[in-house]
């Protein structure tokens, strides 16, 4: 396996605090990178810098110091949509009020792949059509986003995100809007993707046991650092938690043999 | 139906449409002219000083393609604002960029700006210039971290706009009265004939303006995701607004240049056109243009004949039915949770 992502040494903080918060957010020397064909989960408290990471990846924000690559290249030197082929994102939440039908927004994502044409070709279509029906979105194709529930608008979204052909696909918070049955489904897919298409896959959760039952290795991001690095086994430590999280918890193992975390309640109640 | 067919399908009927409004243009006028005349002067076969030849192709006929012109660059800009601020009311009117181009027109005709091509070309730059002031100030005073507020944008247009309608103000009270000519007359809006070489620049910078447009509808459609979205997946946002921000003010600001600033077209039309053809851009800004062009034209047609033999300002038609129709169109998305 080789490095598909890498962060060196990125430094970034907000020109000006974003919301009136206490510490005003920095990232800080971070590095990490993420294999092709893993899947690699991002987590952390609030404000650790998990979405910023995301944004960093995306180029949406440029880091002040340090450098970000892709495949071995700097994502600086590739035009927006030749980064918007290779990565594709998830968002935890669609842009509302948006006027388009499902089928309008999935085919958005063939844009990267033919930026000058005006319209989308037969096979954009086809592409469009297969990410639909992938993740079962395709009987809502006419249907105005607007009308769709917050699960539905999620798998919307993944199907756009399907549209555009990554080799990387990135997930903030993939399951936040769905019941547990589409959460299992959305897990199965991910799995899928990963193992049939070689897509690989960055997550950013809150969902430590989301994560932990997904993901080959984990980054845990404290104030604006890398905390720590690894398989889940490794990274999803109780004290370690406990440290980062500030609140007491109880790690387990599920029947898959993977980590499992939970509040511990009792003790917090004390 | 696929999007092309569809487009064809609407631009086809729009065109049908259009051209029953400028049939109805060249043939309806206060001058009493009988069809067949008409048809005389089209054909070329009227005496050159004859009263069908002077009033259908001297008089009827420029003015058809003025109006046409005017309504379809003043819709397109509509759909570009509309696209830029994610806001189905701004428009360059409501936005004050109409006021912005208005007030430099009026600074050009106080430098004794005249009528030759060379003199509107000078013009129509002031134009541009005051509708790009306006539009960048509204953008600016609107932008918030949150992005760009319905509210907000809309009391910033009215604000520039206000501010542009008394620096003019100000302007005409300073300034004899016998060198602004007709401004008063043009700045209620009104599409009189335009000499053959100033048309000509007129539907050159109008092509311009609309070609770009066009050529960002697909990216446009993009951005209604929002700008992160936009950019991740591959629209260079910042580009894309400063292209689309400046053919928009090239359209307003070359209509308002020609035929002094009429309100409201770029609101009507395109919101008519998403019941028809939905909300992809692609499909707007072309129909928008043959679209708008047939309104105004109507708009127009009908200025000319309700109270024949005087003749009322185009603006204050498209005004009446404008104003309404924004109130109309508040109504409607205030109702409906956001």
């Amino acid at each position: 396996m080789s490095a598909l992502v890498e962060f060196r040494d990125v430094g970034f903080a907000y020109p000006r605090p974003e919301r009136r918060r206490a510490q005003r957010f920095a990232f800080d020397a971070v590095s990490f990178a993420v294999e092709a064909g893993e899947i690699f989960g991002v987590i952390g408290p609030n404000s650790a810098g998990k979405t910023s990471l995301l944004r960093l990846l995306t180029r949406v924000l440029t880091p002040a110091r340090g450098d970000i690559r892709l495949d071995g290249r700097s994502i600086a030197a590739l035009a927006h949509w030749e980064l918007a082929r290779q990565i594709a994102v998830v968002p935890q939440e669609a842009a509302r009020p948006f006027p388009f039908t499902v089928e309008q927004l999935v085919m958005m994502g063939r844009f990267p792949h033919a930026p000058g044409r005006f319209f989308e070709s037969t096979e954009d279509a086809a592409v469009a059509r297969g990410a639909m029906a992938a993740t079962g979105t395709l009987p809502l194709a006419a249907l105005p986003l607007e009308e769709l529930s917050g699960g539905e608008r999620q798998r919307a979204m993944l199907a756009r995100a399907l549209a555009q052909e990554p080799r990387l696909l990135v997930l903030d918070e993939p399951t936040s809007h769905l019941d547990l049955r589409y959460q299992a489904e959305t897990a199965e897919l991910l799995r899928r993707l990963n193992r049939e298409r070689g897509v690989t896959i960055l997550l950013v959760s809150h969902d430590l046991n989301l994560a932990a039952e997904l993901c080959d290795r984990l980054l845990l991001l404290h104030e604006g650092r890398v905390a720590k690095a690894g398989t889940p086994a490794e990274v999803l430590e109780q004290s370690l938690l406990e440290r980062v999280f500030g609140a007491r918890v109880v790690v387990d193992k599920t029947a898959s043999g993977r980590p499992s975390v939970q509040l511990d309640w009792a003790a917090e109640r004390r | 139906m696929t999007d092309r067919r569809r487009l064809a399908w609407a631009l086809g009927a729009l065109m049908v449409l259009l051209l029953a409004f400028v049939v109805a243009a060249l043939f309806v006028g206060s001058a009493a002219l009988s069809p067949g005349a008409v048809m005389r002067a089209l054909a070329g076969r009227a005496e050159r000083e004859s009263v069908e030849a002077i009033v259908t192709l001297g008089l009827r006929l420029p003015r058809v393609l003025v109006a046409v012109l005017a309504g379809g660059a003043l819709a397109v800009a509509g759909v570009a604002f509309q696209g830029l601020t994610r806001n189905p009311l701004a428009e360059p009117s409501v936005l004050g960029v109409t006021s912005g181009a208005a007030f430099g027109v009026v600074l050009a005709q106080i430098l004794g700006l005249g009528a030759g091509v060379a003199d509107a070309v000078a013009v129509a730059a002031f134009a541009f210039g005051g509708a790009l002031l306006a539009a960048v100030s509204v953008y600016l005073i609107a932008l918030s971290p949150g992005g760009l507020a319905v509210q907000t944008l809309l009391l910033a247009g009215v604000i520039v706009g206000i501010f542009f309608s008394s620096a003019i103000t100000v302007v005409i009270s300073i300034v004899d009265f016998n060198r602004l000519g007709g401004v008063i007359h043009w700045l209620l809006g009104n599409l009189a004939p335009v000499p053959a070489g100033s048309l000509a620049l007129f539907a050159a910078l109008a092509a311009a303006g609309f070609a770009l447009i066009l050529r960002s509808a697909r990216e446009l459609n993009l951005l209604a995701l929002g700008e992160e979205a936009a950019l991740q997946l591959g629209v260079d946002a910042e580009r894309l607004k400063r292209r689309v921000f400046l053919a928009a003010a090239l359209l307003t600001g070359t209509v308002v240049a020609f035929t002094g600033p009429i309100g409201f077209v770029g609101l009507i039309v395109p919101h008519v056109l998403r019941g028809v053809v939905g909300q992809d851009n692609r499909l707007l800004v072309p129909t928008a243009l043959v679209g708008g062009g047939a309104f105004l034209l109507a708009a127009d047609t009908l200025a000319r004949n309700i109270v024949a033999p005087a003749e009322l300002s185009v603006g204050v038609i498209t005004a009446f039915c404008g104003a309404p129709f924004f109130v109309w169109v508040l109504r409607g998305r205030s109702v409906r949770p956001a």
